[in-house]
């Protein structure tokens, strides 16, 4: 199939030879649009990211695809192995799409972040930016971490306002022509639940003890049936990251997935004419995306202050 | 009655059936919400917070039925 790049990253895509099912491959090359890649689409460049594959012990370094082929690897199912014995290479560390755009968000909330406290440190009253930046803070500070964590929260409110911020930026992003969302990314997710979760047992055990957070997993119950309980509330500890990173994940992911098929009617009833009618739908799923981008960050860092505020109850609860 | 068709089949039939369980579940937590509002309007504010923790929660499982019924389609 020919592929062009218009001015909106779509692939114009020619009729499709015959005997293949046109819709299921257009899906399936349309959704390469949320999906990681190996090289960035700027507005008249393809830029081709790094391969890095740390294999056998040795760091191999390639700048596209060709020199990676010709160095003996394959992809296959999105992993890249070797072409020899298809055995995965050891650890893939290349710079993908999404790699880039962690990095660029992460470089615009701290350019955000300081920004702001700059400008709010000169006066009294904050204005513009920083009034604006202030609004956030203070929402996540008196409707999150105080209500679900009490006096002690404020030691980890740079925490959830880093999550906070770094997932709005990362979900906005991924609504910018030309750019891509980092939290359509399993990994990427998985990493913000791996930290959540460290963060959930560390604010546990800084607020009950060591003992105490020991106790809560055996759950008060005779000690014979210890063997039985523990494994299982060791497993419950990391059913809500996971929820967390799957939430995340999937309602970035789902988004995109509309839209792009939305813009594949268009492809699919090959015409022109009934272009306005996905394009109104596009727009309403934009609308409800941008929402979501917020909506999903307030809920990430509103469900892991909630259970650090759940983990941080002392004794005065339970009394045991 | 190839394998792959019955793939799509299955993602399509799980899509449908994880939409209407959130559907469901979401609008009767709505409708909860809102009589609430409607008894005491003061604690709106409260109620609307539970109920996005609730329907967030609740949209968690959805699309963790959702990612299934996905890679079901693309593989």
């Amino acid at each position: 199939m020919l592929l062009q790049e218009s001015p909106q990253g779509q692939h114009r895509v020619s009729p499709a030879p015959a005997g293949e099912s046109k819709d299921g491959n257009l899906f399936v090359k349309l959704l390469h649009h949320t999906r990681d890649s190996h090289e960035l689409e700027l507005p008249g460049a393809t830029i081709d990211l790094p391969y890095i594959l740390i294999d056998k012990g040795q760091l191999h370094i390639f700048k596209n695809g060709e020199l990676l082929e010709e160095a003996g690897y394959t992809t296959q199912a999105n992993k890249i192995v070797r072409a020899q014995d298809g055995i995965p290479a050891t650890l893939d560390l290349s710079i993908t799409k999404h790699v880039v755009f962690l990095w660029v968000a992460a470089l615009l909330v701290i350019l955000l972040a300081v920004t702001a406290a700059r400008k709010n440190m000169k006066r009294l009253v904050p204005k513009g930016f920083g009034n604006l930046v202030e609004v956030f803070v203070v929402f996540i500070r008196d409707e999150i971490v105080l209500p679900n964590m009490g006096k002690g929260g404020i030691y980890y409110l740079p925490y959830l306002l880093t999550t906070f911020f770094f997932i709005l930026v990362m979900n906005l992003l991924g609504m910018v022509p030309y750019a891509a969302t980092s939290t359509a990314n399993v990994n990427v997710t998985g990493g913000l639940a791996v930290i959540a979760f460290l963060m959930i047992q560390y604010s546990s055990i800084r607020a009950q003890g060591l003992r105490h957070y020991l106790a809560h997993l055996t759950g008060g119950v005779h000690w014979l049936l210890w063997p039985i309980l523990v494994p299982i509330e060791i497993l419950g500890l990391f059913t809500k990251p996971f929820a967390l990173m799957i939430r995340l994940f999937a309602n970035m992911t789902g988004g995109h997935i509309v839209i792009v098929s939305l813009i594949g009617l268009i492809f699919i009833f090959k015409s022109y004419v009934i272009a306005p009618v996905p394009i109104a739908f596009v727009l309403g799923i934009n609308m409800l995306e941008l929402f979501v981008a917020f909506l999903q960050a307030y809920i990430f860092t509103m469900l892991t202050s909630l259970f650090m505020g759940l983990g941080m109850q002392t004794e005065e609860r339970h009394g045991h | 009655m190839e394998a792959q068709g019955l793939g799509y089949l299955a993602a399509g039939i799980g899509a449908a059936l994880t939409v209407i369980g959130a559907g469901l579940g979401i609008g009767k937590l709505a409708a909860a919400a809102m009589e609430a509002s409607g008894r005491q309007p003061e604690v709106a504010g409260q109620v609307r917070t539970s109920m996005l923790i609730a329907a967030a929660l609740i949209e968690g499982a959805t699309f963790f039925a959702l990612a299934i019924c996905i890679i079901l389609a693309t593989k």
